[in-house]
């Protein structure tokens, strides 16, 4: 039972760490964003490369996975996403549709269709009892690193002069580039710091999500989910909603595993119409 | 406002939009032909009628009402199974029935759900749609025992049409069925968006806050949309189930809602022959691209998305509208000459 509960926060803090960017990209530019789990799976790969080919050691790779989602985010960024901003949502759908589909075929063809695994070092492997709860050392790992990034990204957004700039922006980018905020710069720094997370998320999850590749798009909808339920106005809502989904939804695998993710959709649906702008959003003009 | 129409004007303007004109008259004449023309190629072209039928679902509300949705294929998934079942089990032989039930069936459902793309943003609208088609994929994947879960629905064998006619196995007959059934549907769309009531659509479409204050009921509006085009897709997922014989998970799955929204962009929005268009384009290109890079063609699909996107939509149906107006002058000067 507390395993279960365990485990539940480990993968919902995972689902945070790769559906935060997420939530800027929304709130910010206020931009439907369906490619970014391609982000992720792009940050997977690249540590399954490192570690299993190049032999690179594990812990090593995260950041690796990290760099190379970021860069990837900002060159994307700034050579098609700022073309698209102003479009509509339509526009914005179809386009990262677009993206996803680009991104599904381009891995399949280079890195084949099946499922890859990351080794992992035996250190990491199995699990320990804890006062009777069997506590798993990588799902240890995950949210000793994932608190640690959502402490960060506390600490940066609530105490930096660069937190303060992006929180104007997502409250009112007119205002705030009248202020003389950089609202496109400060907004390149984020997707690219957000695309790094997704990646570094990505690479953590090989060995709990798993990877192939169309991750994109099975988790495509649990992404949206963390940010539509939190909301976008501040960085607690999605953490929220993060450990709420993911402790529902091994609980939900665990005890009613022919339901799938019946409940969770269900939920999520009863959320939105109950609170479109999300459970914890503050009132906003918008 | 010097451009104020006196009210013959605006009467003749909309009468115009809703007469046939000769492209639209080619246009099926053409599809009529395909019959006669390519006996070899109907088994394609009736994936392409029944894609036709569900873009054009997709079209009626997109296009006419302004809603995203990417879960239209709840209702084709919806569809399949009820014609699936009712076949399946004997309930109903005859499948022109079967496929008024499913396709009514489908606009039920339809109209229960409408309530709930009513409220918030673009963003709800489609999270709360793709959550309705995973929540009913789930659901058919629950009570395998009625819907084979997994494996499909397997074992369904599809009566006779009318009695007399057999679906035979190199699709002729399904072909002439799918084809009389998207122009039927095609007809009663037609008629519904050049009514009064697919005008005042347009108007919601236009600014939902000034429809109102003309005194349109904008949620009612809606709602009746949101209806019709659940049961086209519905009568679409239907037809599909009645001429492969089959229906799975993946009639519900996120795949199908984005191919269909990829058909309906492809063909363009707001008048009707997208879908079709769109179909036909989207169905030769799979197949032209499939056989170049077996697999490997939905990097290409992505590719023609993420371009039409970054060119502009509006730009490209400008470019068409160019072409088109060249088309009759070229014409008539022939006729001239």
């Amino acid at each position: 039972m507390l395993t279960i509960l365990f485990d539940g926060i480990a993968y919902g803090m995972l689902l945070f760490v790769l559906a935060c960017g997420l939530a800027v990209t929304l709130g910010l530019m206020n931009f439907v964003n369906l490619a970014h789990g391609a982000f992720a799976m792009a940050g997977g790969y690249v540590a399954f490369v490192a570690v299993n080919r190049l032999g690179v050691p594990f812990l090593l790779g995260l950041p690796i996975a990290f760099l190379a989602s970021a860069l990837l985010g900002i060159l994307l960024e700034q050579t098609l996403y700022v073309h698209v901003y102003g479009k509509s949502h339509l526009d914005q759908v179809l386009f990262s549709i677009g993206l996803v589909f680009m991104a599904v075929a381009a891995v399949d063809y280079t890195m084949g269709s099946s499922q890859v695994f990351i080794e992992v070092p035996d250190y990491l492997k199995g699990q320990f009892k804890f006062f009777g709860v069997g506590i798993g050392r990588y799902r240890l790992l995950v949210i000793a690193i994932c608190g640690l990034i959502t402490a960060a990204l506390q600490l940066v957004l609530s105490h930096t002069r660069f937190g303060s700039r992006l929180r104007a922006s997502v409250d009112d980018a007119r205002v705030a580039r009248g202020l003389g905020i950089n609202v496109g710069a400060v907004f390149a720094a984020t997707f690219a710091a957000g695309s790094g997370l997704a990646g570094l998320g990505g690479a953590l999850g090989v060995e709990i999500l798993g990877l192939d590749p169309y991750f994109p798009l099975k988790f495509m909808i649990y992404f949206l989910i963390v940010v539509t339920v939190g909301g976008t106005s501040s960085i607690t809502g999605p953490f929220v909603a993060s450990i709420l989904l993911g402790i529902a939804d091994v609980a939900g695998k665990y005890y009613v595993p022919k339901l799938g993710a019946f409940a969770i959709y269900t939920v999520m649906i009863v959320v939105l119409i109950w609170r479109p702008q999300g459970l914890f959003a503050r009132g906003t003009a918008k | 406002m010097s451009s104020r129409l006196a009210e013959p004007e605006v009467a003749r303007l909309v009468m115009r939009r809703a007469r046939w004109g000769f492209f639209e008259i080619a246009f099926w004449l053409a599809a009529l032909a395909t019959i006669f023309l390519f006996p070899a190629r109907h088994l394609i072209l009736t994936e392409v009628a029944i894609l036709g039928l569900f873009a054009l679902s997709l079209d009626l509300i997109l296009g006419y009402a302004g809603i995203i949705s990417l879960g239209q294929a709840a209702f084709f998934g919806f569809g399949a199974y009820c014609a699936g079942l009712l076949a399946k089990h004997a309930l109903v032989t005859e499948p022109v029935l079967a496929l008024v039930i499913a396709g009514f069936a489908s606009a039920v459902l339809g109209f229960f759900t409408s309530f709930l793309v009513l409220r918030g943003s673009d963003l709800t609208r489609i999270m709360v749609t793709l959550g309705i088609a995973l929540v009913l994929r789930e659901l058919a994947n629950r009570y395998d025992g009625l819907t084979g879960g997994a494996d499909g629905l397997q074992g369904i064998e599809i009566a006779p049409l009318f009695g007399r006619f057999r679906f035979d196995m190199f699709g002729h007959t399904g072909y002439v069925y799918c084809l009389a059934v998207l122009f039927f549907f095609f007809l009663l769309a037609r008629r519904t968006v050049n009514s009064p009531f697919g005008l005042s659509l347009r108007a919601v479409k236009g600014n939902p806050l000034r429809a109102s204050a003309v005194g349109i009921s904008v949620k009612g509006r809606l709602v009746a949309i949101y209806t019709v085009a659940a049961g086209y897709a519905g009568v679409a997922g239907a037809l599909l189930a009645q001429t492969t014989q089959f229906a799975s998970l993946d009639m519900f799955s996120f795949e199908r809602s984005a191919d269909v929204l990829l058909m309906l962009i492809l063909g363009g929005t707001g008048y009707l022959y997208g879908g079709v268009v769109g179909a036909l384009i989207f169905k030769l290109m799979q197949d032209w691209l499939a056989g170049m890079t077996p697999q490997y063609w939905q990097f290409w699909i992505g590719l023609v998305l993420v371009s039409i996107v970054l060119v502009g939509r509006e730009r490209i149906a400008h470019w068409l509208a160019a072409i088109r107006r060249r088309i009759p002058l070229s014409l008539a000067r022939r006729q001239a000459a």
